[in-house]
């Protein structure tokens, strides 16, 4: 077991548990923000309830994730939240895609089907790390795995549901959803991906491979498809880019800028 | 049993007197009781003007959600506008029983919404243009929101006051998150104390409006007199203008901030505040969907009620194989 205060007797590892923390970090920072631009304009008040509260959570995870950061010596959390730069940030592309045209202020056009299937895979892959992230040889991070999942049970039925549902009803809904996921698809191999420093974080037990990630999202998926029958194949793919390399789309930095539009006017200053 | 018999058998004069007697020994009256149609109406009105109200209320809010300056005041400020849709939801739900006998339901209230049959608060139709303005919503109109609401905790109508019991407990947090949010900005920097007066001078009119003209003579009508008559609620407008005076202008001027109306006072002989009234008419235009805000925020609920309309379809009950 590592804890925090030996880790400085291991760089190789402190420098692949410090790029996985911030990929889960900022994965879920940015997840949640998308999340909150649906506020209000989900399809019944029902699910404003729920999807804010589901996005309430994920912002919690992520906060916390920041502060283990903090705790290992990558500086303030809000700073780590607020003021790194697109290029350094370690988030999957897929969720950093806008949730449809126009702004979550004007003239928003979202699409829900997006939104399901996008939060539906991402939250099936996290629940999937997290389960992985229990067994760590990072002991605070083994903690906060086991914290997080209980909070993400809720989510994956959540998402589940909703996927499924309006998945098997023919007509425009499926289509919307099918369409959705090929859209999906293009990039949730993305979400998977743990980035240069995979080696290491295997060496050193921190958590399992991406092979290992990927086939257990896809079994997960599977049986799900052929559950409820539902039109879709799997194929995953990463069509637009790394975002554990630091590669990103435009939609990341509009995000980052409004993200940190109030930090930025004094980043020293008691808020 | 053989009262209920007994009761369907009298006059309506007479039931109106039990109905009477009974709000006034301080009975409840639920969902499915007998009740005057005034009292159906005046409800419904009311209900349904406060669970909009709170929905269209997480609007201004949700421009702040993403851009609170930390983590935890992301956090706080998204479970407070999370906290308001679920009143919303919650106060629709009341509102909907009550509308049952006319064959009405959250169709017809969203629609209502839509056509400006359906008002919704003051307050929410404004601009919230910095995180000044995120904090003072939750400080003074979660404040004001909770001196109407606990007036009416004790009202006759069962299912609203039980409602109410619940949303007031969570009405306090937000008004800590508020009041949090407004320290932290007057303990802070000089361009951060500024962004607070300036909140201050831009809410101040409309919190003044936010409890209604003192008569039903200055805009023409006024609920308070029927809602007084069935013990809905017990104070009238003006008493709880005063009451959020007398509550929030000494912890104005404690924490520094200029009253924006320089001739206001408190009369010791009349022990009431005295200020200068707000435009009353501007408050008719602005409930009339004519506020600065007012369009852009119906907007933003018709377009996801238009964007969403494959999903209210595929849930309909004629889908319903799954
Ligand atoms: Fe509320
Ligand atoms: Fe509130």
């Amino acid at each position: 077991m590592m804890t925090i205060e030996e880790l400085h007797t291991n760089p190789a590892y402190q420098d692949a548990l410090v790029d996985l923390l911030y990929q889960l970090a900022d994965d879920d920072f940015i997840v949640a923000y998308r999340g909150s631009e649906w506020l209000g304009l989900a399809p019944h008040i029902e699910e404003d309830v729920a999807f804010s509260s589901i996005s309430q959570d994920t912002m919690g995870h992520a906060t916390m994730l920041y502060e283990l950061l903090e705790s290992i010596g990558e500086g303030d959390a809000n700073a780590l939240a607020h003021a790194r730069k697109a290029d350094e940030r370690k988030n999957a592309i897929l969720l950093e895609m806008v949730n449809g045209s126009g702004t979550y202020l004007q003239e928003p056009k979202y699409d829900w089907a997006f939104a399901v299937v996008r939060h539906y895979c991402y939250t099936l892959a996290k629940t999937i790390k997290m389960k992985s992230l229990q067994q760590s040889s990072f002991e605070p991070l083994a903690q906060l795995a086991v914290k997080i999942n209980m909070e993400l049970h809720y989510h994956l039925l959540h998402w589940k549901t909703w996927f499924t549902q309006l998945m098997k009803i023919p007509g425009e809904s499926q289509e919307r959803m099918v369409a959705a996921w090929d859209r999906v698809m293009k990039d949730m191999k993305g979400v998977l991906a743990l980035g240069s420093y995979e080696e290491d974080l295997v060496k050193y037990n921190v958590m399992t491979n991406e092979t290992q990630l990927m086939h257990s999202w896809m079994q997960e998926m599977q049986s799900l498809i052929s559950n409820y029958h539902l039109p879709i194949e799997v194929r995953l793919k990463m069509n637009s880019g790394n975002g554990r390399l630091g590669e990103h789309s435009k939609d990341l930095e509009d995000a980052l800028n409004t993200l940190s539009s109030v930090y930025r006017i004094d980043p020293t200053a008691a808020w | 049993m053989a009262n209920m018999v007994s009761f369907d058998r009298l006059s309506e004069e007479e039931k109106h007197a039990r109905f009477m007697e009974r709000i006034a020994a301080g009975e409840k009256i639920e969902a499915d009781d007998w009740m005057p149609e005034e009292y159906r109406v005046a409800l419904i009105k009311l209900i349904s003007m406060h669970g909009i109200s709170e929905i269209m209320g997480a609007l201004p809010e949700k421009e702040w959600v993403p851009k609170a300056p930390t983590l935890r005041r992301k956090l706080g400020i998204m479970a407070k506008v999370q906290d308001e849709m679920g009143h919303g939801q919650l106060l629709l739900r009341v509102a909907e029983d009550l509308m049952k006998p006319y064959g009405k339901n959250r169709e017809d209230i969203m629609q209502d919404l839509f056509s400006g049959d359906l008002k919704f608060h003051n307050v929410f139709h404004m601009p919230a243009p910095t995180w000044g303005d995120a904090g003072l919503i939750g400080w003074l109109v979660d404040g004001a929101a909770i001196i109407t609401q606990t007036n009416m905790l004790h009202a006759s109508y069962g299912p609203y006051a039980r409602a109410l019991q619940r949303i007031c407990a969570e009405e306090v947090f937000h008004a800590q998150h508020g009041e949090a949010i407004i320290m932290a900005l007057t303990e802070g920097t000089q361009e951060q104390r500024a962004m607070v007066q300036d909140a201050f001078n831009r809410w101040w009119e409309s919190l003044l409006m936010f409890f209604g003209p003192a008569q039903a003579s200055t805009t023409g009508s006024s609920k308070q007199d029927v809602t007084i008559k069935y013990n809905i609620r017990t104070k009238t407008n003006e008493e709880l203008r005063q009451d959020f005076f007398s509550k929030y202008i000494p912890r104005a001027l404690s924490i520094g901030l200029q009253l924006p109306d320089s001739t206001m006072h408190f009369d010791e002989e009349s022990k009431m505040w005295v200020y200068q009234q707000p435009d009353w008419n501007k408050f008719k235009q602005i409930i009339k969907n004519n506020g600065p805000k007012s369009k852009e925020r119906l907007r933003l609920r018709q377009l996801s009620y238009h964007n969403n309309e494959w999903v209210r379809e595929a849930l309909s009950p004629m889908n319903k194989v799954v």
